[in-house]
């Protein structure tokens, strides 16, 4: 029989571990079973931005509130979570955008989140490799990029230190009604799961709505100076709004090293992992239209990863519909590194039966469904 | 040469040295359209590889002239990188990309060596001995320099007789190998009286300089450059003054590119048939990627692919009885030059192990996987792919490799950019 | 007698003989080809492009591997930083 814990969770990427440390931090005894490495799934192939999005109000909200603590979080960061905030440029084309720009702008300020409204001349001189003929673009100073496997490692450590037993290389097979069957042969027994999963979330909890939307990047050398911000192109929110088909949209990211990554890409019912050319290079060619001198940078690897998406866009944080024991902590698509803090402060809050300092209704699994999608 | 340039041949050859050079002759003697690519300025490879002052190496002159005689088309200084669709491979120069189709394919991709860590090994001035070698013959001025030698393999022999032809002064030859292992492979040695033959041209050239079995460097000292080695010899240490060290550990074989094209690995090297067919239809391989052999085996193989590439099967049998002989020359090769444990403890805690990012020893240490230990510490994530930490941390960890990804070398992002729209099922959305 | 090729390596003039690499011309300027990471003096290791330990830049184009480029007249070369 296994030593007694208050609470199990499956999946050490970045969500499990923020739930993890969390959930050691109030106290409670903790195992973490993860079938790979720490931070191996979409943590490891994710774009690691802390980005505060508005394609809805929840979203907003979750999002900023995340950001604030992953600020919060920073001075405790080691070095090789590579944490910078380097702020986002969401970039204009035409006069269209510049609308859009305006409209965010308001929208964010009046939320109380820094945004300024850049020109054309301005956005050149923050951004010289931009292509001439912007615009402008919203720049929030505020967000941030990170390295996510440190910073998923950090988080797992510190639970670690708080008594947590990390279990690796194991897969759960079952979970549910206080019991984590494991591939091993072994379970692990506790009156609280999380199923923290990712992509692999809907295996363990059936009737979950959470599909794979498979993602290409490529990353290249060093290039100290060449970028600067992140950049998002207005289209962004088009592109991660559509919930059929392929899309790519530009966003190009500055890592601490000088290298910069490049995304991003989307496509549902893509279930290899395989990088696949065309994908990879209509995204490339959407990134030379912005940045014409990425080109001639040299690329050093390109990989795939797999985002948790749901139906509506929002993550799923709370207790499962089906079992008083399951609690889920997916569905984060491209927003997990972002909200994993404040997943992790909202689902305890749920555990422990104390209010959060947001509401926790748009995020709950027993939410009625805005929209059910057939992809 | 333009962007989006294509270019066609019935038999595409993948590298230039020995083995893709003879299956490009005899495939072209066949009457097929030939294509052979390099990345080097001109063809060669390694052990073929030309110099400033002589040109060519001499066995590769007739084989040389044979491609151009024949028509084979060379593609140097361009690096194949990826294959988007059967068929097809891309290939990138100094200026812009191509892609190149094919019927049949040869990889031919050679080998690298193996580098092992220890302290100061990334120090300017140590470099492999086939990478000294090649800097040579590139005009590295060598005369009057003193260089160690130390490794393992046959390698260091050819290395250290060529530099000491041209004027280097070598104070010793370090083989990890020990006096039994080599002995043996001497006796060996009866069956294959070419081989003595050569061997004893070796010792010839190099005269009066100690060749010692059981010795290896434990650490390079200086400062800004390498300024003398620390070598264990009989259980002591001995600090040699040089100018350079050029130190391998044998040979690794690049099989990078037919591992993405999804041909079978067994045991680090491709499974081929005998007729060199991999487990890809239409791909060949042929060479050290198959097992490494040398260079009469790589041109037995090389032959052996051509041939049966441009529908010569029955003269490729002929060559059979020839290729089994230089396989267990190969075989013994490999037994003879195992690495010795001793060489595990060389690396401090300090010592950088992944070059590109400058990861640690000590870091490195406890990570489970190649995978975990990439991840956490990005040991193997620049821009050499794992090429040189890899094959160091399989020893030193016995990690395995990663899956291979396109490009299977850096290129430039505009190299993967350009992929023609009017192939393959996967049409471009707009 | 092989003609003779000058190009510049981190503006000191540097004569080589026609056909030589660019790694050749830094190691005849007695220079280190490039700073790691941390900042540590490199220079060519494997000598057949793939270390990536030869890089310099190369009439401006960074992360040029030099043991595989020959020497053209007039070339400016840079140590990548």
């Amino acid at each position: 029989m296994s030593p007694g814990f208050d609470a199990v969770v499956v999946g050490a990427g970045i969500v499990g571990a923020a739930c993890a440390d969390e959930l050691a931090h109030r106290g409670m005894r903790v195992a973490i079973v993860d079938r790979d490495v720490v931070g191996s799934g979409a943590t490891a192939a994710g774009m690691g931005h802390i980005v505060v999005m508005d394609d809805s109000e929840a979203q907003f909200v979750l999002t900023r509130y995340s950001q604030q603590l992953w600020q919060a979080l920073r001075p405790s960061l080691p070095r090789d979570v590579e944490y910078e905030q380097c702020g986002t440029i969401w970039v204009g084309a035409d006069e269209e955008e510049m609308a859009e720009v305006r409209r965010k702008q308001k929208y964010y300020v009046a939320r109380g989140l820094p945004a300024e409204v850049i020109d054309a001349k301005a956005l050149k001189q923050l951004e010289p490799n931009l292509r001439d003929g912007m615009t402008g673009g919203l720049l929030i100073p505020e967000d941030g990029v990170l390295y996510p496997p440190c910073a998923a490692r950090f988080l797992v450590e510190r639970a670690q230190q708080r008594g947590a037993k990390l279990i690796l290389g194991t897969s759960a097979t079952q979970i549910g009604e206080g019991r984590v069957a494991l591939s091993d042969g072994t379970e692990l027994r506790a009156e609280v799961l999380v199923n923290a999963a990712g992509s692999w979330s809907g295996e363990l909890t059936p009737g979950i709505e959470v599909k794979k939307r498979k993602g290409h990047l490529l990353i290249t050398d060093r290039y100290p100076g060449f970028l600067r911000h992140q950049l998002v192109e207005l289209g962004y929110l088009k592109s991660a709004h559509l919930v059929s088909g392929d899309s790519v949209a530009f966003n190009v990211q500055p890592r601490q090293t000088g290298q910069v990554l490049i995304g991003s890409s989307r496509q549902y019912g893509a279930e290899q992992k395989n990088v696949e050319h065309n994908i990879l290079a209509r995204m490339l060619q959407r990134a030379q239209e912005y940045m014409p001198g990425l080109g001639a940078l040299s690329t050093v690897r390109t990989w795939t990863g797999f985002r948790a998406a749901t139906p509506d866009k929002l993550p799923l944080i709370g207790p499962a519909c089906h079992d008083k024991s399951v609690f889920l902590a997916t569905g984060h698509e491209g927003l997990g590194i972002t909200t994993s803090l404040a997943t992790a402060k909202i689902l305890v809050n749920q555990i422990m039966g104390v209010p959060s300092e947001i509401s926790i209704a748009p995020y709950l699994p027993s939410r009625a469904p805005k929209e059910k999608v057939h992809a | 040469m333009s962007r989006e340039e294509e270019r066609h041949f019935d038999v595409l050859v993948i590298g230039g040295g020995p083995a893709g050079i003879a299956a490009a002759v005899r495939a072209a003697e066949c009457g097929v359209q030939v294509g052979i690519v390099d990345d080097n300025a001109t063809l060669g490879g390694q052990i073929w590889r030309g110099s400033l002052e002589n040109g060519p190496a001499p066995d590769a002159l007739h084989w040389l002239r044979s491609l151009q005689k024949l028509g084979v088309t060379e593609l140097s200084g361009m690096r194949i990188f990826d294959q988007p669709d059967t068929g097809i491979v891309r290939a990138e120069g100094f200026e812009g990309s191509c892609e190149l189709r094919y019927r049949y394919l040869m990889v031919a991709t050679g080998a690298r060596e193996r580098f092992l860590p220890f302290p100061g090994w990334t120090l300017p001035n140590v470099m492999g001995a086939g990478g000294l070698q090649a800097m040579v013959k590139a005009g590295l001025p060598i005369r009057g320099r003193r260089v160690v030698v130390a490794g393992t393999g046959p390698l260091l022999l050819a290395v250290a007789a060529y530099l000491h032809e041209h004027g280097a002064e070598i104070p010793i030859v370090c083989e990890q190998a020990s006096w039994g292992s080599l002995a043996r492979f001497s006796a060996a040695l009866l069956a294959h009286p070419g081989k003595i033959g050569q061997g004893i041209k070796l010792k010839r050239q190099l005269g009066r300089v100690p060749f010692v079995p059981g010795s290896w460097p434990v650490a390079a000292h200086g400062r800004e450059r390498l300024e003398s080695v620390e070598i264990l010899r009989h259980g002591r240490r001995e600090m040699i003054p040089c100018d350079y060290l050029a130190c391998g550990f044998h040979l690794v074989p690049n099989i990078e590119f037919p591992s993405l094209l999804g041909c079978k690995i067994q045991g680090g090297y491709v499974q081929v048939d005998e007729f060199q067919r991999t487990t890809v239809d239409g791909v060949f391989c042929a060479g050290e990627p198959t097992g490494i052999g040398g260079l009469e085996l790589s041109l037995i193989e090389g032959q052996i692919a051509g041939l049966t590439a441009a529908g010569a099967a029955a003269s490729a049998r002929k060559l059979f009885g020839s290729r089994n002989k230089a396989v267990s020359f190969s075989r013994m090769m490999d037994r003879t030059f195992q690495l010795r444990t001793e060489l595990r403890t060389l690396p401090s805690a300090e010592t950088i192990v992944c070059r590109c990012e400058d990861v640690a020893y000590s870091r490195l240490q406890g990570h489970t996987s190649w995978r975990a230990a990439k991840l956490h510490t990005r040991c193997g994530m620049g821009p050499c792919q794992g090429r040189i930490c890899g094959p160091a941390t399989q020893f030193l960890f016995q990690w395995q490799p990663d899956s291979v990804r396109p490009p299977t070398f850096p290129v430039r992002v505009e190299s993967l950019a350009s992929v023609t729209e009017h192939r393959g099922a996967s049409a471009l959305q707009q | 007698m092989p003609d003779q090729v000058t190009l510049t390596v981190n503006g000191t003039s540097v004569s080589v003989p026609a056909g030589a690499t660019v790694a050749v011309a830094v190691a005849i300027a007695r220079q280190a080809c490039r700073k790691s990471v941390t900042g540590e003096p490199r220079g060519p290791l494997c000598g057949m492009g793939i270390c990536f330990e030869c890089r310099v830049a190369i009439n401006g184009r960074a992360h040029s591997r030099s043991c595989q480029i020959l020497c053209e007249p007039g070339m400016e070369v840079s140590i990548d930083e």
